[in-house]
């Protein structure tokens, strides 16, 4: 009987399926870092005057920081001199109309299952579509004009809406929070910008899709996103990378405020190319994501989906100040082979009656290591304030690790939090009744995980929903045997 | 030749033998009993016909509808056309009752190289069936046997048979634990499934079921081997004496 180690064997073989490079002139800045480097990207970028401040302080901070060490992951030193800092594909000037793209652009995002279109399968999303440092398109901007809600690249946020990004830049992550913000701070290239002006709400989801493709860069960009008072956005961020051999470091921001009786609702669906089976190569994800909501019944809810990376290192926030605010976290962090996820959330709470709710799904197979680490943090004043923290883990065979470090500070009496933890391994007897019932092993393998994620699946917006699932398949291809 | 045909079985978990030297052969469109006491083998048997791997088949051949069942994965035996009905249906969290079998059906269609079967068709036939067996519809929304009792898993088993539509059903004492009602419906809608073609094979303890289900053949299993064969008469002979004229054969 062919064992089911060896038809697992064979579907192993199949490869990350986002591996390709894009055969297309790039214009790269030489690796390493000094404020020359910093002046050059912002020059490059036609950046004003208080923007390359900005810049040079936050790389003047970063010189003093060191790297954090208290998370579960390992990795060998990483040689910030060796990286480029700034990657773009040559073209004159940005593309006035989509059909201006380069074709090997255009092919690279078709490949990817997110052609560059503004009809058919991606009617309902617009896109901003971000090849390594820089935007390359950015669809039905029109259409989100009229109603008053700007979505563009952040390059073109700084020329085109200075007061707002002056207003907000740095104002929820300072470019000194954390070693890698202050990086990101000082050499960050592109990303999205969104606002959404009062009582509007955004009537389809706003997307960006990341891709990595030069070699030895990083990607370090970085995401803003406002929503006035009483407006309501759904923002989706996704996620591709070559494989190569080096690892590669990506060290985003991402900015969120929400003002009196907004809601943002901000999705990731995590494929960053993962190393390969051995551990080798893979993207260092190390990313400062964190939502403030400022204003009086705001909502401010993460939803991510983490399959990819060779390590991440994230933990998307809210902070709570203003009264009855709500932040919701919603995590499905997936780690096979070697990879590790140290992964989680804060919710600070300082306004009245605030809630927040964490839901946290971690999955560990191969020989991988899977944390949940989050802290909830009851301050003074947050008179009456709730949390619930639900954090469930899954292994898959018994080489693999999962972890769950929940920091819990309460200051007020009247707080109310409830954290909740369960550690199970995926049962033979659920693959057996499934595969009796004609899934084959693999599917029957997606099936029961995705039965133990589908709160968090739940949240995501329904165009990705299907997509993430299956991701959770693939990525989990190998895995039991 | 026999649709089933098990010659010279032997099994072994753990080092220990629980199947030791079984033969049965069963015809399309015909119903055979298992009885036998606790601890016999008789699970044993149904999980090493489904493809359980972690059973040690030590000697022995099982041909299924002209094949080498043995060779084949859990999966592959489904699309051939066999079933079963287990003793003890687990619960798998976070997948709803409907999506799972809609998720079967069609594994079983594409493993057939059939086309999927189209989502109103299959909720016509999923509610035409789960009134046969006495499913309340809020069940089929449910996570899979998540919380349901033990009659209620039981019948779900039955539904997945209906809608499975297998050649050979095993039903590993679906009847244990069923109330008289149920067990009227159940056995309703396994005689309902009766067909020339479609074969079963009943493990149970008790004759009850055959006097609804009423089986061609009954055999008493007796530490891993059938110590007897006879007709529908047998069953009853057996609630009668019980096993212990058969224990001592055995020894
Ligand atoms: N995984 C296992 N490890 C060790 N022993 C096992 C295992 N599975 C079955 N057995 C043993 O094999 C024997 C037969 O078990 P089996 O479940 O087949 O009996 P059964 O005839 O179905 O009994 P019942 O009528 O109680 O359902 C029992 O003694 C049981 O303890
Ligand atoms: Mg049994």
């Amino acid at each position: 009987m062919s064992t089911a180690v060896e038809t697992v064997k064979q579907i192993t073989e199949r490869e990350y399926q986002w591996g390709f490079v894009t055969p297309v002139e790039e214009e790269t800045v030489p690796p390493g870092l000094d404020e020359e480097v910093i002046r050059l990207i912002s020059r490059k970028k036609g950046e004003p005057e208080w923007l390359t401040e900005w810049r040079l302080e936050a790389f003047r901070r970063w010189k003093t920081m060191e790297e954090p060490r208290w998370a579960r992951v390992h990795y060998p030193p990483i040689d910030y001199q060796a990286i480029s800092y700034f990657a773009a594909p040559k073209q004159k000037e940005r593309p006035k109309s989509l059909d201006e793209i380069d074709p090997e652009i255009r092919r690279t995002y078709e490949k990817l299952g997110i052609p560059i279109r503004e009809q058919e399968i991606l009617a309902g999303v617009a896109v901003d579509y971000v090849f390594d440092s820089v935007s390359v398109a950015t669809t039905f901007k029109k259409k989100l004009e009229e109603l008053g809600i700007i979505f563009c690249s952040i390059s073109e946020a700084v020329r085109d809406h200075p007061e707002l990004v002056r207003k907000y830049l740095g104002s929820v992550v300072p470019p000194g929070d954390n070693f890698f913000a202050a990086l990101n701070s000082a050499v960050f290239s592109d990303g999205s910008f969104v606002y959404v002006p009062p009582g509007v709400r955004c009537p389809m989801e706003l997307s960006t899709y990341f891709r990595i493709n030069a070699a030895g860069t990083g990607q370090f960009e970085r995401t803003l996103i406002i929503a006035d008072r009483g407006s309501y956005v759904s923002y989706l961020e996704g996620c591709t990378a070559p494989m190569r051999d080096e690892n590669q470091l990506h060290a985003a921001v991402v900015e969120l405020i929400a003002l009196d009786e907004a809601e943002i609702k901000y999705s990731t669906v995590q494929n960053w190319y993962p190393g390969d089976r051995e551990g080798k190569g893979g993207i260092y994800n190390f990313v400062t994501k964190r939502g403030l909501c400022k204003g009086y019944r705001s909502k401010i809810s993460w939803t991510q989906v983490e399959t990819g990376s060779a390590i991440t290192w994230k933990y998307p926030s809210c902070i709570l100040q203003g009264d009855e605010s709500v932040g919701e976290f919603y995590s499905v962090a997936l780690t096979n082979n070697f990879q590790q996820a140290d992964t989680g959330t804060k919710m600070v709470h300082i306004g009245r009656r605030t809630r927040s709710r964490i839901v946290s799904k971690g999955i560990a197979a191969g020989r991988s290591q899977n944390t949940y680490r989050g802290l909830v943090r009851i301050l003074r004043g947050a008179e009456g304030a709730r949390n619930h923290t639900q954090c469930d883990s899954l292994l898959i065979g018994d080489r693999c690790g999962a972890h769950t470090v929940p920091y819990i500070e309460v200051k007020n009496r009247s707080a109310r939090v409830e954290h909740e933890a369960t550690t199970s391994k995926l049962s033979e007897e659920q693959l057996f009744y499934c595969r009796a019932r004609g899934l084959p092993l693999e599917d029957a393998v997606a099936l029961v995980v995705n039965g133990f994620c589908r709160e968090v699946m739940e949240e995501l917006p329904m165009e990705f929903a299907v997509e993430a699932r299956k991701l959770l398949g693939i990525s989990l291809e190998g895995s039991v045997g | 030749m026999a649709m089933l045909d098990i010659e010279g079985l032997h099994v072994a978990v753990g080092g220990k033998e629980i199947i030791r030297g079984l033969d049965l052969a069963v015809e399309a469109g015909e119903v055979h009993a298992i009885m036998g006491p606790n601890g016999s083998g008789k699970s044993t048997l149904a999980h090493v016909l489904a493809g359980r791997e972690d059973y040690e088949v030590t000697a022995g051949r099982v041909r299924f509808l002209g094949q080498d069942l043995l060779e084949l994965e859990p999966e592959e035996r489904a699309a051939l056309g066999l079933f079963l009905a287990m003793q003890y249906p687990v619960e798998i969290p976070g997948v709803s009752n409907t999506y799972f079998l809609r998720q079967a059906v069609n594994a079983l269609r594409k493993a057939r190289g059939e086309p999927e079967m189209k989502p109103a068709e299959f909720m016509k036939r999923l509610r035409e069936a789960a009134r046969q067996v006495g499913i309340r519809e809020e069940l089929l929304r449910r996570d899979l046997n998540a919380g349901f009792s033990g009659g209620e898993k039981k019948r779900n088993e039955i539904l997945q048979l209906a809608m499975l539509e297998p050649k050979l059903a095993i039903l590993d004492e679906t009847d244990s634990g069923l109330d008289i009602d149920a067990l009227k419906a159940v056995a309703a809608a396994v005689n309902a499934l009766r067909t020339p073609e479609r074969a079963f094979l009943l493990i149970t303890h008790y004759q009850r079921l055959l006097n609804f289900i009423v089986p061609d053949r009954v055999h008493v299993m007796v530490d891993g081997r059938i110590v007897r064969s006879g007709g529908k008469d047998l069953a009853l002979e057996l609630e009668e004496r019980g096993y212990e004229p058969f224990l001592q054969e055995a020894a």
